[in-house]
């Protein structure tokens, strides 16, 4: 996507001064972060905090990992306030990205020690959740992947997953799990190939059909959830995928439970990754894809259809973000709620910016959202002073971040948002 | 392989793009179409090429009619067009553009790079192009990008080769080499439609010749029989010399100085490195190079657009390195912006709304914090009367209006007050000969009442025909100065110092 | 020169003072396709009723419901009237930004703070005279829209991050800060354990209208603030001097940066007002009709307002219009469910429904072919 506009306004020229005041200010931010670590997560936090690393019933249990708090945090807040003079002091202008990303996983780390000082806490737990959690905004984030990679703008992304949640708790709880999940694909799909059509036939603004879908979809599955789950409740009901551990490799520590105790989900969305990727990279249709969404105009005068190919990656992308919203039903709580996707599909987006368009980097930054979503609801059980209201903000705040840091960084298909008109 | 255009057709909402058009191409042989900008020339090599489908009228190839469906088809007919703007995809390797549409694949429709580039090596050494398969397309520079277009021509065994504007980016030298590529496709035994406005050209390279104009063929003809007077005048329908009348300048103080100018592009490379020169009053100062050597971002430091990394301007004997927009516009600078579309005026807008888009603040528009319509109003008739610019209101939307009569509005609001420093960047792109020739006479006159003028252009015919000076810009530095008024000035030599030749 | 070729020059531009007249195109986008948006949106809200088992009889009642709902009695008037208000107000706002090239989706969460800072100014300020409480009130909510959509134009100023999600982002995050704040003590009402805040008290209440003919009308002076708004916005965007600015940065950025106008005073400015329009909305349903905030007392007239702003195509007297017929459907729709029993997120379907057909004519014009003079005749020109 996003803002061709600001992009132009710095008009591709960047100024030395530039890099070494933007190596200033984030040198400013690395010290700020350093007291906050060294004052605050430092002085306030007594006793061990507690990893568990392994359950009981795991068959390699791995012993606790136990930090002492203070002094972890004292040792962070010293790495932390090196990091930001040497970014002051030097300009170190080629390190600047790093040592931010560096400083900001530092923090994360110092906030878990403080949080947990004196308790236990399962590790374990919560990378497990954070890849569950990641599932919704890593599949959002390439259903954007490969509308964008066309040159679609998809802020539908959010409506689609809310239809596909929709779609599986109604389909589900009358056909079963599989038969809900393959009509949350199909309803995902058709609203992408509506989206296509608007935007590619009719020429609507990106923007605007996106927006309206997701208002249509919202105002579609709250009337029927008033209109018709109310009155029979055996048609929000659906059964849920449970986790299956993968033999052997499930019994890893740590990675194991992460990775291969999840549910279908799970494994669904790391597969899809991995296509899209070889796709996207590495066939015929992908070049020709990428072609499209980079030089519209030059695709054409090769013969490549542009609004065939945006049609047909449009609705893919809805078909997984069909995929993903079922998640929320099928592999979750098994029943629909209004509104129940709660923007993850604009967080979704914001991971496709972060991970660069690309499929793999959608997925990583999807990680870091779960991350974020389940720190907050874990941190909820701790007790911290922290109101809950706020940490509920977390990934907002952090799509917030990552929207604005590192949208100049990355480039978007040098086509994303406009319409191609072909005489 | 022979094709025949027969009474081709086409129109765009009421504009005739194309009319009654007949046309034979011969192999192993070069047709030289001429006809200055919106004759027709793109629409209907477009048409051959199979990207737009005719209203009227038939292909024939061969002697057997075809019709076109879709640009594949044109392809598949043989047929290969390289585009004025070049239709390549700049994150793509060289391979990767060549091959797209036709590209070799093996199982799972896993795409095979290593086949392709080798196909394009055996292409390359053919005909001797000389470029890198896995070059970045970004990275390289015009002349090789064109030659990546030739090559994808190449690659599909096109037999009909169509050249739109080739030579509008090349250097003088380049485009001898460019010419000697044509003549061996010629000699291969491939139809060449070479498509150009510039007249010496034409004679030099074509076989033959066809001269389009309002999308009629108005001429036709045996280069060695025609000069470049008789061509004109079939190409604009009444004689026209191409010189501009000026008198001899009378410079007077610095205007303009930029001192030490420096900028960095996206890589950390310089866009501007170290530029140095001046621009007085009454003098036209010309800045020749191929595109993409700073020229953009010079013109956008000078007028404020871009803050340099270090370096002076000093305008009107004022430091304005740190000057806005604004303030420049405010102290007597005119900036003619090199894309009128993108950023000269606003298409939505009216004819009166663009003609205060720089001035809409100033006491002269306004009442307290409302703008005076009306007057805005009265003296944008005012300036469009005055500039020859025609609408049939200044409450039309300017973007209804033609090329040259946006460009003239664009021009009006720019000189048409105080101005001590024009700067012009590309200033007659894509126009016709009349507000070419109308736009040259108000530069110069804008000179001759004690402006300082700079103009940046790519075509270096307009910058020899109108500068005192010239500047040859090579990246991103000031490569050579040329003095027109000490006698007339070598061509070869400035296109030399274009290549980055040091003289 | 000659006094004759003077005249002439005069007589010239005479002309060009001509107006071009408006030609039917005109008229097709403002009037013929809203009315075939709206009839084909209540068809298709007729079909999905169809599809969720609602049966005919129903539907027709519905329908009848609706119309006498909106504008059937004084009571309903005053009902569409006072929907309207809100979504008329932050709609301008939205209006103004998209002029400006803004796409911001978040007037829900600045009508939220708005209208919470109107209701703490509201009890905090308990005492004053109401010429000075009120307007004080409604300030407070102005202020607050404003700066919390600063904080998105600031943000794509700045470092560019598009303002779509950036707002959506800032919507869920109000909704937080909503939570909190009713949780504070100085806030929550005394003695309630569920969020809910303060009263406020009658001296910052906007007056109802009509309480003299029957007290449950609820029509209140926050019609006068949104006329009022419909005049100042349209001021603003076809007579001031930063108006023309955002609309030459909305059109066209690159030309207005080289018109020498400032892009990040630009982005920052029409936000900040796009907010205080949307906090004003916020107050105006605080101070005027709900007298206290409670959790998502917007009730998503951020988001309906995105509807009415696009249906009335960023012109003021469009979105004036357009706010009374969404806040008809609203009022009607309320009806409805009393009287048929249909749940009134019908009404959201069709509002959606009504934008689609509205944001894409060529699709109206697909389905209407007869509707419209054929596309050969529309004015173009070579590419």
């Amino acid at each position: 996507m996003i803002s061709s506009q600001t992009q132009s306004t710095q008009s591709g020229t960047t100024l030395d001064s530039g890099k070494a005041r933007q190596a200033r200010i984030t040198g400013a931010i690395l010290l700020a972060l350093a007291c906050l670590v060294l004052f605050v997560f430092g002085m306030d936090a007594s006793g061990d905090a507690t990893f568990r690393l392994s359950r009981p019933t795991d068959p390699w249990a791995v012993p606790n990992l136990v930090v002492p708090a203070g002094p972890f945090n004292y040792i962070a807040g010293a790495i932390l306030a090196f990091l930001g003079v040497r970014q002051f002091l030097q300009g170190g202008v080629r390190w600047t990205s790093l040592s931010l990303g560096l400083g900001l996983a530092i923090l994360v780390m110092a906030f878990l020690v403080w949080a947990t000082a004196g308790k236990a806490f399962s590790l374990t737990g919560m990378l497990q959740a954070t890849m569950v959690r990641a599932v919704p905004i890593a599949l959002g984030g390439l259903a954007g992947v490969l509308c964008e990679r066309v040159a679609v703008v998809n802020i539908a992304i959010e409506g689609m997953l809310l239809a596909g949640a929709f779609t599986g708790a109604l389909i589900g709880s009358l056909l079963g799990g599989w038969g809900g999940l393959a009509a949350a694909v199909v309803v995902g799909g058709a609203f992408g190939f509506i989206l296509a059509a608007l935007v590619v036939t009719y020429r609507m603004d990106q923007i605007i059909a996106g927006v309206v879908i997701n208002l249509f979809v919202l105002g579609l599955t709250s009337y029927v959830s008033s209109q018709v789950f109310s009155e029979y409740r055996h048609l929000n009901n659906a059964p849920v995928f449970r986790a299956f551990k993968i033999p052997l490799l499930g019994d890893i520590p740590v990675i194991g439970p992460m990775l291969f105790k999840q549910n279908l989900f799970v494994y669904g969305a790391l597969i899809l990754v991995a296509i899209s990727t070889y796709y996207l990279f590495f066939t015929r249709n992908g070049l020709r894809a990428r072609a499209v969404g980079e030089h519209p105009e030059a695709a054409d005068t090769l013969g490549i259809n542009v609004y065939r190919t945006r049609y047909i990656h449009v609705t893919l992308g809805g078909m997984v973000a069909g995929f993903g919203g079922a998640w929320f039903t099928l592999g979750s709580v098994g029943r629909f709620d209004e509104n129940m996707t709660g923007g993850r599909g604009f967080i979704g987006l914001a991971a496709m910016i972060f991970g660069r368009w690309h499929p793999v980097g959608a997925l990583a930054a999807a990680l870091v959202f779960g991350f974020a979503d389940s720190l907050q609801q874990k941190l909820a059980l701790l007790r911290t002073p922290i109101p809950s209201e706020f940490l509920a903000m977390s990934p907002y705040i952090a799509t917030i971040i990552v929207v604005a840091g590192f949208i100049g960084k990355a480039q978007p298909p040098a086509a994303d948002g406009k319409p191609y008109v072909k005489e | 392989m022979d094709v025949e255009l027969r009474g081709i057709t086409k129109r765009f909402g009421p504009v005739v793009a194309n009319d009654g058009i007949n046309l034979q191409i011969r192999a192993g042989e070069v047709l030289g179409l001429l006809g200055e900008n919106g004759a027709g020339k793109s629409t209907m090599m477009n048409i051959l090429s199979g990207l737009y489908a005719p209203d009227t009228g038939d292909i024939l190839i061969n002697g057997k009619k075809v019709v076109f469906e879709d640009p594949g088809d044109g392809i598949a007919a043989g047929i290969g067009m390289v585009h004025q703007h070049f239709m390549l995809v700049p994150v793509f390797t060289v391979a990767e553009n060549v091959i797209l549409g036709v590209e070799p694949t093996g199982r799972f429709d896993y795409l095979d790079l290593k086949t392709a580039r080798k196909q394009v090596r055996d292409i390359n050494d053919r005909y001797g192009l000389e470029v890198d398969p896995d070059a970045l397309i970004e990275t390289l520079p015009v002349g090789i990008q064109q030659r990546v277009e030739i090559l994808k021509v190449l690659f599909r065994s096109a037999d009909v080769i169509i050249l739109d504007e080739p030579t509008a980016v090349l250097t003088p030298q380049e485009v001898e080499d460019f010419f000697d590529i044509v003549r061996s496709l010629r000699d291969a035994g491939k139809a060449i439609v070479f498509i150009t406005h510039k007249l010496h050209e034409i004679l030099e390279i074509s076989d033959r010749i066809s001269v389009l104009r309002h999308g009629r063929i108005t001429g036709e003809g045996d280069p060695a029989k025609l000069t470049t007077e008789t061509l004109a005048e079939m190409m604009v329908g009444r004689p026209v010399s191409f010189t501009v009348d000026k008198s001899p300048p009378h410079p007077g103080r610095p205007m303009l100085s930029v001192s030490d100018l420096c900028l960095f592009d996206a890589h950390d490379d310089f866009a501007l490195d170290h530029v140095n020169f001046e621009v007085h009053s009454g003098e036209v100062v010309g800045i020749a190079g191929v595109q993409g050597n700073g020229q953009t971002e010079l013109v956008e430091t000078i007028t404020g657009l871009t803050r340099p990394a270090s370096g002076m301007i000093r305008f009107d004997d004022e430091n304005v390195t740190r000057a806005s927009v604004r303030d420049r516009h405010r102290m007597g600078m005119a900036h003619i912006p090199e894309d009128r579309l993108r950023s000269g005026m606003i298409s939505n807008f009216t004819v009166a709304e663009n003609m205060v888009l720089n001035s809409y603040y100033a006491p002269a528009y306004s009442k307290g914090p409302e703008i005076d319509w009306p007057k805005v109003q009265a003296t944008a008739a005012q300036y469009c009367v005055d500039f020859d610019v025609r609408t049939p209101s200044v409450f039309l939307p300017a973007g209804n209006l033609s090329g040259g009569n946006q460009q003239k509005m664009v021009v009006a609001r720019e000189l048409e007050r105080e101005t001590k420093l024009v700067v012009a960047s590309q200033p007659t792109r894509g126009l016709d000969v009349g507000s070419i020739e109308y736009i040259h006479e108000r530069l110069i006159a804008a000179r001759d009442e004690g402006d300082g003028v700079l103009i940046v252009s790519s075509e270096l015919d307009e910058i020899m025909g109108l500068s005192d000076r010239i500047l040859v810009m090579f990246e991103g530095r000031i490569v050579a100065e040329f003095d027109t008024t000490k006698g007339p000035i070598d061509r070869n030599a400035v296109g030399l110092a274009m290549a980055g030749a040091s003289s | 020169m000659s006094k004759t070729l003077n005249d002439k020059i005069d007589a010239a531009a005479e002309t060009l003072l001509n107006r071009t007249s408006r030609g039917r195109e005109d008229f097709e986008t403002l009037v013929v396709v809203p009315i075939f948006a709206v009839i084909v949106a209540l068809i298709l809200g007729a079909l999905i009723m169809l599809a969720t088992n609602v049966d005919l009889a129903t539907i027709g009642k519905s329908y009848v419901a609706l119309a006498h709902g909106s504008v059937g009695s004084l009571s309903a008037i005053s009902e569409t009237l006072t929907a309207a208000i809100p979504l008329v107000l932050a709609g301008l706002g939205l209006a103004l930004g998209f002029r400006a090239g803004l796409f911001n989706i978040g007037a829900e969460g600045q009508l939220l703070l708005g209208g919470m800072a109107a209701v703490v100014a509201g009890f905090m300020l308990d005492g004053l005279p109401w010429v000075v409480h009120l307007p004080i009130a409604l300030l407070a909510g102005a202020l607050v829209g404003a700066l919390y959509a600063s904080i998105a134009g600031w943000l794509k100023a700045a470092t560019g991050a598009h303002e779509v999600i950036s707002t959506i982002m800032l919507n869920l995050i109000s909704f937080r800060l909503l939570d909190y704040f009713l949780r504070q003590p100085f806030i929550q009402k005394e003695g309630r354990a569920d969020p809910i805040s303060k009263s406020v008290p009658d001296s910052a209440e906007l007056p109802r209208l009509l309480d003299w003919i029957d007290p449950n009308l609820r029509v209140h002076a926050g019609l006068f603030l949104m006329l009022a708004a419909v005049a100042f916005v349209y001021w603003i965007l076809f007579r001031s001097k930063i108006g023309f600015a955002f609309r030459a940065s909305g059109e066209n950025l690159h030309a207005a940066r080289y018109a020498g106008m400032h892009s990040s005073f630009i982005i920052i400015a029409a936000m900040a007002t796009a907010g205080a329009l949307a906090g004003l909305a916020g107050a105006s349903q605080v101070l005027g009709v709900l007298d206290r905030a409670t959790p998502g007392f917007s009730a998503g007239i951020g988001f309906d307002a995105i509807a009415v702003a696009l249906m009335g195509r960023s012109h003021p007297l469009g979105v004036l219009l357009a706010g009374l017929l969404f806040g008809a459907l609203e009022a009607g729709g309320r009806q409805m469910q009393v009287d048929a029993g249909v749940s009134i997120d019908l009404i959201s379907i069709i509002q959606a429904l009504i934008i689609v057909f509205i944001a894409a004519p060529l699709l109206v014009k697909a389905i209407f072919p007869w509707g419209f003079r054929s596309d050969s005749q529309a004015k173009g020109g070579a590419k």
